[in-house]
């Protein structure tokens, strides 16, 4: 399925929800903030908000360095 | 020098004009971190004309630092400049009448409370502990402060007001664990560029009571792989955030719990810190241990024991490379120094 993550057309293959696709881009283990279509999932939701074809992401992730 | 010439860009320029740039002038901030991101605020803002900077970095200069913190010289890495120290001569080269006050040593409460009133502070920190330490104490004296991180090719940022919307700890929904943040995949100038050079035009905009034009969102970008993010966040905001709730506790001003040891992100390097009521001379150990000493100056002692390295700073301080582990950083600093 195509999505659009943070402005730019991807196509995920292996996630259904929120979930699986932060742990598809490797950042499950960080503190984020994802919106999906304009709302933001809170970190409760993210195993069962599916994703769907066409769906506009955003996904910020938090780091240290500095 | 001319003031009326030095910043006459800027003053032309249509969202500052000449009320912007006296308040510009009339500023007080404090930037806590003078590492790449730090330093080049601070550049920035000393430039602009800012009225006083407060710099507050516990670290001193490394060969590996020059490719992105562009204050510091070759000249202030073989001399083991603490990077405040450093950051403070050059940016008198490049502004000789400006106010700048620096504090060699740890971002605590106290220090920070020291440096009050001032309008804002900006956040050029390696660790997120001591940003959530920012948070509140900004919080608590009702003062915005400006969040910014890096890392690789990808950095962050995010404006926290006092009463509008949520704050860090609101966001973040607590402190990660320190493997989260810390980081050893590299960074590149441009992203630390990047960062800065968004909390710096929120702080401008901020400063000249711009406060339609603030950004108002969390704000991310890859400078490599070209992503970018801004999210409103208001929905964010916890009512009884310990931080920013109706009835605060501001958690991370009961500093004592922080630890004594603490491994230094991507340095390969433990700090430990003195207990709190242990004297330390760095003459007398130097004294003690003349065969160990490799470097001496005004801030600091560098010690090469065996294979390893203890940089002791004059608050007690020690910064110990090539050591395993918190544990025998400790008992190192223990042997060498006391406690
Ligand atoms: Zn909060």
């Amino acid at each position: 399925m195509q999505i659009t993550l943070n402005g730019q057309l991807q196509n995920i293959e292996n996630s259904k929800t929120v979930a699986d696709l932060l742990e598809e881009l490797q950042i499950a283990h960080k503190k984020t903030v994802v919106e999906r279509n304009g709302t933001i999932v809170i970190e409760e939701f993210h195993e069962r908000e599916g994703l769907m074809d066409g769906d506009r992401i955003e996904i910020i992730h938090f780091v240290g360095g500095g | 020098m001319n003031t009326e010439e030095r910043f006459s860009r800027q003053r032309l320029f249509h969202g500052i004009g000449r009320s912007g740039q006296e308040r510009l002038q009339e500023a007080h901030v404090i930037v806590v971190g003078a590492g790449a991101l730090g330093s080049l605020t601070a550049e920035t803002l000393v430039r602009a004309g800012i009225g006083k900077l407060t710099l507050i970095d516990r670290d001193y200069v490394e060969e590996s630092n020059l490719q992105r913190q562009q204050l510091y010289t070759e000249a202030d890495a073989a001399a083991w400049t603490p990077k405040a120290e450093a950051a403070k001569k050059r940016l008198l080269d490049i502004r000789s009448d400006a106010s700048i006050e620096i504090i060699v040593g740890e971002a605590d409460p106290a220090v920070l409370e020291n440096c009050l009133p001032a309008d804002l502070i900006i956040d050029g920190l390696d660790n997120m502990e001591t940003r959530l330490m920012i948070n509140d104490t900004a919080l608590k004296h009702r003062l915005p402060w400006i969040y910014g991180a890096c890392v690789g090719a990808y950095g962050l940022s995010y404006t926290v007001r006092p009463g509008q919307g949520p704050c860090l700890r609101c966001l973040m929904k607590g402190i990660p664990m320190e493997g989260e943040t810390c980081d050893t995949v590299g960074i590149i100038a441009p992203a630390v560029q990047f960062v800065s050079a968004t909390q710096v035009t929120e702080a401008m905009k901020l400063l000249t009571h711009s406060f339609e034009q603030l950004r108002g969102t969390l704000w991310s970008f890859d400078v490599w792989s070209n992503e970018t993010s801004s999210i409103h966040v208001d929905s964010l905001q916890e009512e009884n955030c310990p931080s920013c709730g109706a009835s605060p506790a501001y958690p991370a001003l009961a500093w004592s719990g922080r630890s004594k040891a603490e491994t230094l992100c991507g340095r390969d390097a433990v700090q430990v810190k003195p207990l709190p009521d242990m004297q330390v001379s760095l003459e007398q150990t130097a004294n003690v241990h003349k065969q160990h000493v490799s470097k001496a100056n005004q801030h600091l002692l560098v010690l090469n024991i065996e294979d390893k390295r203890l940089v002791l700073f004059k608050d007690g301080r020690a910064i110990i490379h090539g050591v395993s582990g918190e544990v025998e950083a400790r008992s190192l600093y223990q042997r060498y120094i006391g406690g």
